[in-house]
């Protein structure tokens, strides 16, 4: 079946809802989502969305882009984080005149609460930026954006996951999605696509991230030559429930939390003295690692899956139930641990991408030389770059917010003058053929290969990171991709087949790990999230610039991409 | 550990009937009955098909009945229902909505319902340049409503559905109430044709399984008395009847 749409917007998360919004102004717009609506992984962004509202303390948005260029180590393109932080204050006026229900401050305004690298005048001390609604905003935004959705009547594609995407040249003209009801592959022309599919921290074994999240349009682009940006930066929240990765949000230590290893020593004082256990998330995981590797873990074998604590219990049952009451439930769930009486035990947990897909300020994907006409992307999925080499916390929200709409926005713009593109006569037919291949003979279980590949991403490409270790992850992940040609399906069913589903997930996080395991590799100095024993250092002079990775068949090939730092000049980076 | 997992297995384009098969798996008494699902699917037998993501309890994805309670695979813990090696756990889709295979279960009426109450802020006062001023105590009214997930666990808990499939349902009513008791939302007024219809928030008996099985422990029985009287104040107000005691068209 072939669909015709002005716009299609794939994935429904927050950036997508907030594009298909903005878009669906003036062009016929479909969300194309593997989820249901709702279901999508914005949902369980919990402590906040950042912008400098001044409701509790002074504050500017000078100084929250400043903080998002340093706490990503100065790998973020300035005049993208100073748009962050600008038209953070007015998104969220908008979330909030559109009913989303903020926490408040005694006077009745939008409460805000501190989090982590978010600071005054450029450093001073901590800053309460943070807007939120107790301990889940992520799951208000995203269910603020779709009543949005209901309320225009916008059209949503449900359980479609998205398998290919066409271009004419540089000119996208549709894309191809599987119906799971049906398991037929229906095209979609469109003057404009967006993908707005989210982060890919199911490549990792312990990981806060969702099932669904398997970087599907980061993978569909990298296979038609797009390059990804800066795969080598990938986020460990410091703070995952021990041995699941569950998060616990960092507004925990915004309320007053405290790390402690084994001896009971609050260890941030050792590495961040000013911003102590509210330092930006790659410190503090570094911090943990180091902690549990010399030996004052809680178990203390140096072992990298020991843990610390996160005590909360000093704060009060009253502020634990009205502030983080989600964490509270979570932790009596999987750990049967009330935290308003005993701390809880963290291990960093694989959490966001900083790289994806190359976009402009538009979200039109675009290398140095190439702008791909009515291509673009937003949220995670997406490099803008204004996360850099570390991402603060909240800013994954500002950016599918600000960044969302900027890039709905300008497909509403741009559809109004645009052709459509020519598609292939045979578009979906090479879809069809895979999923029939798939089905035609016997072959092993997906399972083991899923396992293998997370168990290596997470022990070679983690938190610490050396050469040789690299190397051997590359070596296996190339390994998975040859064994993973054997994989086929048991289910030979044309309805629901979520086997079917999963193994095109399980390709795109190969592909995905092996991007990221390469692109690791090639950087030989320590920035942000990329922290390498044998280049502790970071090194301006060779690397301030970023990684742009094509994948070509079981290669990786590497360019780079220049660094705006047009406002504030690289210092050294300290706390 | 290991358990035996009694799943029920129904696939509209091999099978008449439903029945049940039952698989072994090893676990940890700490695992999430979806890791156990996951297990089976990855490793043991392809075919078998549920919903499933964020794997925290927060998306909704994946409640089904889980020894006979409506619960979220992903927020139960192996040992919260099975208390010995070898015990059986037995899983079956939600009810009150039609089964499209294994433990998939069509959403379609619940999402229909959901949005029959017009489940999105009504403006009361013309925007400022800045955000609606709200008490905490104002804001503190909704908590409870903002943190349904539409996972449908009431929906299959509820005794009147049962009997009556017309029925609004209590996660539609949790979200009407969300913003009916929203200070800054003047809709209740457009809501009403549907809440104070014969299907709408009467035929509710307070049975108080929907608040039983909630998996956000949302007090939703609650919700629906408060919206009842809610209701019943506006009529009264205006010397109308409400649609309590009318019969269903």
């Amino acid at each position: 079946m072939t669909h015709e749409f002005d716009a299609v917007i794939v994935g429904a998360g927050g950036a997508g809802l907030y594009a298909a919004l903005e878009a669906s102004k003036t062009a016929r717009t479909a969300v194309v989502s593997k989820l249901y609506p709702t279901r999508s992984h914005t949902g369980a962004a919990q402590g906040g969305i950042g912008a400098a509202l001044g409701n509790v303390d002074q504050d500017s948005p000078e100084w929250h882009a400043f903080d998002t260029v340093k706490g990503g180590d100065y790998l973020v393109d300035q005049q993208a984080a100073r748009i962050l932080a600008e038209e953070a204050v007015q998104a969220v006026y908008d979330l909030e005149n559109r009913g989303l229900p903020f926490s408040r401050t005694p006077d009745g305004r939008i409460d805000q609460r501190r989090f982590g690298g978010h600071t005054r005048n450029f450093g001073e001390a901590p800053v309460h930026r943070s807007c939120y609604a107790a301990d889940r905003t992520g799951n208000m935004i995203l269910q603020t954006l779709y009543q949005q959705c209901i309320k225009n009547d916008v059209h949503f594609y449900d359980e479609f996951q998205v398998v290919e995407v066409f271009l004419d040249g540089t000119r996208v003209a549709g894309v191809a999605a599987f119906e799971l009801a049906t398991g037929e592959v229906h095209v979609f022309k469109a003057k404009a696509v967006m993908f707005a599919t989210g982060g890919f921290g199911r490549m990792f074994r312990i990981t806060s991230n969702a099932h669904a999240n398997t970087g599907d349009g980061p993978a569909l682009l990298a296979r038609v030559g797009i390059p990804l940006e800066d795969m080598e930066f990938f986020q460990f929240h410091p703070t995952g429930i021990r041995g699941m990765g569950i998060l616990i949000t960092e507004g925990v230590r915004g309320e007053g939390g405290i790390l402690r290893n084994s001896k009971g020593e609050r260890f941030m004082e050792r590495y961040a003295p000013t911003l102590l256990d509210l330092a930006p998330r790659d410190m503090v995981s570094r911090a943990i690692m180091t902690e549990v590797i010399e030996g004052r873990g809680i178990r203390g074998d140096g072992r990298i899956d020991d843990w610390v604590m996160l005590d909360a219990s000093h704060l009060g049952r009253e502020t634990v139930y009205a502030k983080i009451p989600d964490i509270a439930d979570f932790c009596k769930t999987y750990l049967g641990v009330d935290p308003a009486e005993a701390p809880m035990p963290v291990q960093p947990t694989a959490h966001y991408a900083m790289g994806g897909i190359p976009t402009d300020i538009d979200g039109r994907v675009c290398t140095d030389t190439t702008v791909y006409a009515g291509l673009y992307a937003a949220g995670e999925c997406a490099c803008v770059s204004v996360h850099g080499a570390n991402r603060l916390g909240t800013n994954s929200l500002v950016d599918l917010v600000v960044y969302g709409r900027r890039a709905g926005r300008h497909i509403a713009d741009y559809v109004r003058s645009a052709d459509h593109s020519r598609l292939p006569a045979d578009a979906g037919d090479a879809a069809r053929e895979r999923i029939a291949t798939l089905k035609k003979s016997r072959g092993p279980h997906p399972g083991p290969l899923y396992e293998r590949m997370q168990q290596t991403m997470m022990a070679r490409i983690g938190v610490y990171r050396e050469r040789e270790q690299m190397e051997e992850a590359v070596a296996e992940i190339r390994q998975l991709r040859e064994e993973f040609q054997q994989v086929r399906v048991q289910d030979n069913s044309a309805n629901y087949n979520q086997e079917v589903l999963g193994i095109l997930e399980l390709e795109n996080l190969l592909d995905l790990s092996l991007v990221t395991a390469v692109s690791a590799l090639n950087r030989t100095e320590s920035r942000g999230a990329h922290s390498r024993k044998d280049f502790p250092e970071r090194d301006d002079v060779s690397w301030l610039k970023h990684t742009l990775a094509f994948l070509n068949g079981s290669d990786v090939s590497i360019d780079y991409k220049a660094v705006d730092t047009s406002i504030w000049e690289p210092k050294p980076r300290t706390y | 550990m290991q358990i035996a997992l009694e799943i029920q297995r129904f696939n509209p384009e091999t099978n008449t009937e439903s029945e049940f098969q039952t698989f072994n798996v090893t676990v940890e008494p700490t695992d999430r009955i979806l890791d156990a699902l996951m297990e089976i699917s990855r490793n043991q037998d392809g075919t078998l098909v549920f919903r499933k993501s964020c794997a925290h309890g927060v998306c909704g994805s994946d409640a089904m009945r889980i020894n006979g309670t409506e619960r979220l695979a992903c927020k139960t813990l192996v040992q919260d229902v099975a208390d010995a090696d070898g015990a059986t756990v037995r899983i079956e889709p939600l009810r009150h909505l039609p089964i499209q295979r294994d433990l998939m279960v069509d959403q379609s009426v619940f999402f229909r319902k959901f949005r029959s109450v017009k489940p999105y802020f009504v403006a009361g006062s013309e925007i400022g340049e800045r955000e609606y001023l709200q008490s905490q105590a104002d804001r503190a009214v909704f908590d409870d409503a903002t943190k349904c997930i539409n996972c449908s666990a009431c929906y299959s808990a509820c005794p009147v559905l049962q009997k009556n499939p017309d029925f609004l349902g209590p996660a539609a009513i949790v979200q009407a109430a969300r913003f009916v008791f929203d200070s800054r939302d003047k809709g209740l007024e457009a809501r009403l044709d549907v809440l104070d219809s014969p299907d709408g928030v009467w035929p509710c008996e307070n049975h108080f399984e929907c608040t039983r099985v909630c998996p956000r422990e949302i007090k939703i029985t609650k919700l629906i008395n408060l919206t009842k009287r809610e209701i019943k104040k506006y009529r009264e107000a205006r010397g109308e009847a409400t649609a309590e005691h009318k019969e269903a068209n």
